[in-house]
């Protein structure tokens, strides 16, 4: 047995591929989620049609730029401008102010105020509608309240991620995502490859039983992905300041459990394929795919349509990312999420006890 | 434990159309070596697979060591020694982590079976640190034989050992093999080589899963049937065309540069080969009279077998 933990430690260490997937692609992961790849807007151009020109719009224009959302694009006089601005990727959103805008306030009257959005698009055009539309309520309120007359502001706060952070939301995926693929691709394909090598052949011919075999291939991938998984929320801690208010060791104990249940994923899956190929293209079409689109991660389950809800239900991943958002932003104990832990458990014994059982003591 | 090391009866396996193994029976003694000589697809390695515990067969029964490889399996399997045909031990480790490793799955001590394979680990011990996947195919069949004895197997299996290896190499692997029988090991071997053949005590030549003829080598060279001619010309495809025409030769096979004819006893001798030869022209350079080698009877019963 220790022989065989000594014997997989060199495997992985030896391993070029190895190392880059178990220790490079999380830390790449992380700063790629983190940085690149989010959902807030920031720096826009935004161009301006004011006909007007008045000490209103004049107002509202400084108060859009002032918010750090919209960068002054270009003044644009008429319709056609507006469209070739476009086109030419000039700017995102174009405010069209009416013409004789105070006068008409003045009068009574109401004047319009147009939001064109290129939503070629579609997500980022409405964000930047909805902070404009946002930013100009708030205009209208601050009027009304030097006006004199009574106006009702809703108080909005965000939980939990007052600021909504993007990154907030990333990093539990982004650790579930990495501990899924790292543990069960890892574990599933250096048990092909020793189908593969024919090194399976000999230790097979050897006092070695199914369990020992499993439990050896295991344990250093059990370690690894913990240094990992540690490794991810230092990172995102320090980087992106995403908190754990929960705490740590519930997390690191949740984490180990999910990391146990990844691999024995990935031996289960090793038991069904013969090659390292198709070993990695189970790990990577079984449960990378559904890890991401599934879990809830990206998509709110919520939205799915049933049946992808119930397919929802049995992906480990979706679990995971519940309890790991409870614990690092709602601080919140065990006892809201000992459902969700006892359905991780639960798959976990299922599928150590499939793997032991289906795992082949002859060839063929 | 009964007299014979390895008892098979009867055994059969079949992949889909094809018959890997014929009712294939045979028995091998204590401490003997015993050889497989067939060509690829024989169902060598099927057999071997088999008895090794790898594989079920589909009737029949076999026992190694007094074990039987289905019910036993978990016994056997701390007694053998296996070497697959593929290179099958770690190549990411060095030579001495592969040693270390296989000792330790079989709870085996090095140091106490050391004397088992120090003759061959000996000359791979100066790449102890080098790993496996870098050694020359010769010193890689010497560490996977090391790390099937290290344990100190009862019952050797060897799936062709010495394939795609050097001369030298072949040699001291079969002088290797000849000292671990005197240790009292049983040990059954696969090869293509022929020239390996005599050196087992006992082969048996096997061919589409079932086994043409078992015997030591000399009992088997002596069952040869023909009168056997070796000849050589500069055009040896046209010396077999002619050789097959004279009525009393019954066969004319390529043996490298050479061509043995095996003829009719007491038809033939060297002068009158010499004369048909001359007479329909063929350049001819030399005739001889030859005893038979384990690849003449091999491919004399092949013939047979497939007639």
């Amino acid at each position: 047995m220790k022989r065989f933990v000594i014997k997989e430690f060199l495997h992985i260490f030896r391993d070029i591929r190895s190392m880059v997937i178990l220790f490079g692609m999380p830390l790449v992961q992380v700063l790629l989620f983190g940085y690149a790849i989010t959902n807030e807007v920031k720096d826009v151009h935004v161009s301006v049609v004011d006909p007007s020109h008045d000490q209103v719009t004049t107002a509202i224009q400084q108060r859009l730029f002032a918010s750090g959302y919209f960068l002054q694009g270009e003044v644009l006089y008429s319709q056609g401008e507006i469209e070739e601005s476009f086109r030419k990727g000039r700017n995102k959103m174009v405010v069209v102010f009416d013409d004789n805008f105070a006068q008409k306030l003045e009068r009574r009257e109401i004047p319009s105020i147009q939001l064109i959005a290129d939503a070629s698009d579609p997500n980022t055009a409405n964000l930047l509608v909805n902070y404009a539309n946002g930013i100009i309520a708030g205009y209208n309120q601050s009027m009304a309240v030097s006006a004199g007359g009574p106006v009702i502001v809703p108080e909005i706060r965000m939980m939990y991620n007052p600021a909504l952070k993007g990154v907030f939301m990333f990093v539990p995926g982004i650790i579930t995502i990495l501990l899924m693929l790292v543990s069960a691709m890892m574990t599933s394909i250096s048990i092909a490859r020793e189908k593969e090598l024919g090194t399976m052949e000999v230790l097979l011919v050897s006092p070695l039983k199914p369990l020992h075999i499993i439990a050896g291939k295991v344990m250093p991938y059990v370690l690894l992905s913990f240094i990992n998984a540690i490794s991810i929320l230092i990172l995102s801690h320090f980087v992106f300041g995403v908190p754990v208010n929960g705490s740590l060791a519930l997390l690191l104990a949740e984490s180990m459990l999910f990391i146990v249940l990844a691999l024995s994923l990935g031996i289960f899956i090793s038991t069904v394929s013969n090659n390292q190929q198709t070993a990695m293209m189970l790990s990577m079409f079984a449960l990378m795919l559904p890890t991401i689109l599934l879990s809830g991660f990206i998509f709110p389950v919520e939205n799915m349509p049933v049946v992808l809800q119930w397919l929802s239900a049995v992906m480990p991943p979706r679990w995971f990312i519940l309890i790991i958002k409870s614990i690092m932003l709602k601080g919140t104990g065990l006892a809201y999420f000992w459902k969700e832990t006892i359905i991780l458990i639960v798959m976990t014994l299922v599928f150590i006890l499939a793997s032991v059982k289906k795992f082949k003591i002859r060839l063929a | 434990m009964s007299e014979y090391a390895i008892n098979c009866i009867g055994l059969n396996k079949r992949y889909g159309k094809t018959q890997a193994l014929d009712n294939l029976s045979f028995s091998v003694k204590q401490g003997e070596i015993f050889g497989f000589i067939g060509p690829d697809g024989a169902g060598k390695t099927t057999l071997f697979r088999i008895l090794t515990t790898l594989l079920l067969a589909d009737s029949g029964t076999a026992s190694v060591a007094g074990f039987d490889v289905v019910r036993d399996y978990k016994a056997l399997r701390k007694i053998l020694g296996y070497m697959p045909g593929k290179f099958s031990l770690y190549q990411d480790l060095t030579v001495e982590e592969n040693l270390t490793f296989f000792a330790g799955i079989f709870k085996a001590n090095i140091k106490e079976n050391y004397y088992l394979i120090k003759d061959i680990y000996d000359q791979i011990a100066p790449f102890a640190r080098r790993r496996a996947g870098k050694l020359s195919g010769g010193m890689k069949q010497k560490l996977a034989l090391s790390c099937a004895l290290i344990h100190k197997p009862v019952v050797l299996v060897l799936d062709e050992p010495t394939t795609g290896v050097d001369a030298v190499s072949r040699r001291e692997f079969w002088e290797m093999l000849i000292r671990l029988k005197k240790e009292g090991i049983t040990i059954i071997v696969a090869t293509p080589y022929m020239d390996e053949a005599i050196l087992c005590d006992r082969v048996a030549l096997i061919q589409h899963g079932k086994i043409l003829v078992t015997g030591t080598p000399s009992f088997i060279t002596g069952a040869y049937p023909w009168k056997l001619f070796r000849v050589r010309s500069n055009n040896t495809l046209n010396l077999i065309s002619q050789l097959k025409k004279h009525p009393d030769i019954h066969s004319a096979d390529m043996f490298g540069e050479y061509v043995h004819a095996g003829t009719e006893h007491g038809k033939l001798n060297t002068e009158a080969i010499h004369a048909f030869l001359e007479a329909s022209g063929t350049v001819m350079t030399e005739v001889s009279e030859i005893p038979a080698g384990i690849e003449d009877c091999f491919i004399d019963l092949m013939r047979k077998e497939n007639e």
